[in-house]
């Protein structure tokens, strides 16, 4: 089969390698029909992930069409699926408590050791993220194997686009998650860093759980119109300094709840983001962390912040002290997509929520290579950019 | 609680002390073969019966031991096993059981002559808060080759404290899932890892 593989910085290329087999009993092969390259992926395009190997395939958003199943798997043939991001095995303590992003079982024995020596614990299982996170190979292929396939994938109805439900493989729920911690009480004032995917979802969802205003924090002027067509009101950190905006756009409060939706690449030229890129560049730490101390100290007094972003490693600079004064919530995690996924599917089928609106580019998987430059070098046009394997080239012309 | 359990002046298990004696750990088994210590517990989601009824079947053991290539019974109490060594090598010995209490407490020592002398004991405890069971294996072991042979050992990943993690990990992954978990996409890498 045809795949999107991984081998350095900046260096992904579309191969031919071995198609994907039943090995265990719950697994299930799918065909791939749409698969989407999430703003982690950039992560690993920008080398900052540990644990690559050459030739491993990336992709943790798709879906597509059962095609074989093994004996311990409840789906059929034919059926059309979308995967969750995070592979977990339903039968743990922590699946049991519908805590899947923390399943015991997702990960390869052998693949545990580095993120219990690093994390302490081992945590579930990705698809194309690296060897940490257990060497799975992703869905920016043709095919895939899917393990616990009885526990993740979610059965979509006949007759519904890819594009309504693809994202409830991951970013989707990653920003109802981040509202959702973020306890947004009403007439709440939600402030949104990173007007990326996950942020815009974060938006949206914070409206449907009754924020009074979000304030979205950005600079690519695009991705800011996005968000006040959400009704969002807007802050562009190269225009305004954000804490004063924020405190004087709410009486000098400061919002109730904070949702840090940019993560460990920050962007933007502020004194601790630049020591902090020195710092990456040389091994000294691993994480740039402007957004989530931006909103510690923005925060107001016994408020909430919620930090669905990606962080890997180590910051120093932590504002401890004002989360502990302030009497701050901190609550973030990997997302537990496979407890969101059936509310949120009803929620896209009645309409509440779309997300078509976020694609801005349709690539056949061939044109993989080219995906990902574009998403990283034209961040402020290019939202999100779907692959379709079964696209052909002509008509993506 | 647990007579793996000896007082030190604190609640931790001798495995996890700073400084070690290994024949303190393995009390009640008598004179310890071997001078290092493995001590390891994992919480499975399911009752102990079942967890030990499993182990206790000595020929379920290689499909989550990963270095051990067979177990065969030799008479009652008594087996054969042949374990992986560095650098494609097996090792062997005859073990015995030394005690054998159902649904708590599986203990054996090897016979004299073994490659690698060693003794140990699986326990299985209620976890509390109705988790499922608390499975301790705890293993003394004399390492071929004394310190270095430990050393190398480590290198090829063989070494028994690497081992005993990643075992009593597979252990949990087959009894709470079915399964051992994979990342290998097709049959042919699936045998090279398993080999």
């Amino acid at each position: 089969m045809r795949a999107l593989t991984w081998h350095g910085k900046h260096d992904v290329r579309v191969d031919t390698v071995d198609d994907p087999e039943i090995i265990n009993p719950r697994d299930a092969i799918i065909r791939v029909t749409s698969t989407a390259i999430c703003g982690s992926d950039l992560h690993l395009y920008d080398g900052y992930i540990p644990t690559m190997k050459a030739g491993d395939i990336l992709g943790h958003e798709f879906m597509g069409e059962v095609v074989e199943v093994g004996s311990g798997s409840t789906l059929k043939k034919g059926q059309r699926v979308v995967v969750p991001f995070t592979i977990a095995c339903g039968s743990c303590f922590h699946c049991g408590k519908h805590q899947y992003s923390a399943c015991d079982n997702g990960l390869p024995a052998d693949n545990q050791d580095i993120a219990q020596t690093i994390y302490g614990h081992p945590m579930a299982g990705l698809f194309g993220y690296s060897h940490m996170t257990g060497g799975y190979a992703g869905g920016q292929a043709e095919y895939v194997r899917v393990p616990f396939s009885d526990v993740g994938p979610i059965v979509i109805p006949e007759g519904v686009d890819d594009d309504k439900v693809l994202f409830l493989s991951d970013i989707l729920p990653t920003g109802w998650q981040a509202a959702e911690y973020a306890q947004i009480e009403p007439g709440d004032t939600v402030a949104v860093w990173g007007c990326g995917p996950v942020g815009l979802f974060s938006v949206q969802s914070a409206f449907l759980m009754g924020a009074e205003r979000v304030i979205a924090i950005d600079h690519f002027p695009h991705r800011l119109e996005l968000a006040r067509r959400f009704g969002a009101e807007t802050i562009n950190f190269e225009d305004s300094k954000t804490y004063e905006a924020l405190l004087e756009m709410t009486g000098g409060i400061g919002p109730d709840a904070c949702i840090d939706a940019v993560g460990l690449e920050a962007h933007g030229f502020f004194a601790d983001n630049v020591i902090d890129q020195i710092k990456a560049s040389t091994f000294l730490g691993t994480d740039r962390a402007h957004s989530i101390r931006q909103a510690i100290l923005a925060c107001r007094k016994g408020g909430r912040v919620s930090m669905p972003a990606v962080y890997g490693g180590f910051i120093d600079k932590f504002p401890l002290g004002a989360l502990m004064e302030k009497g701050l919530t901190l609550k973030t995690g990997q997302t537990h997509v496979q407890h969101y996924m059936p509310g949120l599917l009803n929620a896209v089928l009645e309409g509440k929520i779309d997300t078509t609106f976020l694609i801005s580019n349709r690539l056949p998987l061939e044109q993989a290579a080219e995906g990902y430059r574009m998403f990283h070098d034209q961040q402020d046009e290019v939202t999100k950019v779907v692959l379709k394997p079964g696209m052909d080239l002509a008509r993506a012309a | 609680m647990s007579d793996i359990r000896t007082f030190r002046g604190d609640d931790a298990p001798l495995t996890t002390a700073k400084d070690l004696e290994p024949t303190d750990a393995t009390g009640p088994l008598g004179k310890p073969k071997g001078d290092s210590l493995v001590g390891k517990t994992v919480t499975i989601n399911r009752p102990r019966e079942q967890l030990y009824r499993f182990w206790r079947d000595f020929s379920n053991l290689p499909a989550f031991l990963d270095n051990v290539v067979s177990v065969e019974p030799v008479d009652e109490g008594r087996s054969r096993w042949t374990v992986k060594a560095p650098a494609g090598k097996t090792v062997e010995w005859t073990s015995t059981i030394t005690e054998d209490r159902p649904g708590e407490l599986i203990a054996w020592a090897s016979e004299d002559g073994a490659d690698v002398p060693n003794s140990g004991r699986i326990d299985f405890r209620d976890a509390p808060g109705g988790r499922g069971t608390w499975v301790t294996a705890t293993i003394a072991y004399d390492p071929p080759g004394g310190f270095i042979g430990k050393v190398i050992a480590k290198m090829f990943q063989r070494e028994p404290a690497i081992q005993a993690r990643r075992d009593l990990r597979r252990f949990k992954q087959l009894m709470e899932t079915g399964e051992i978990a994979t990342s290998a996409w097709t049959r042919r890498q699936y045998e090279e890892e398993i080999d």
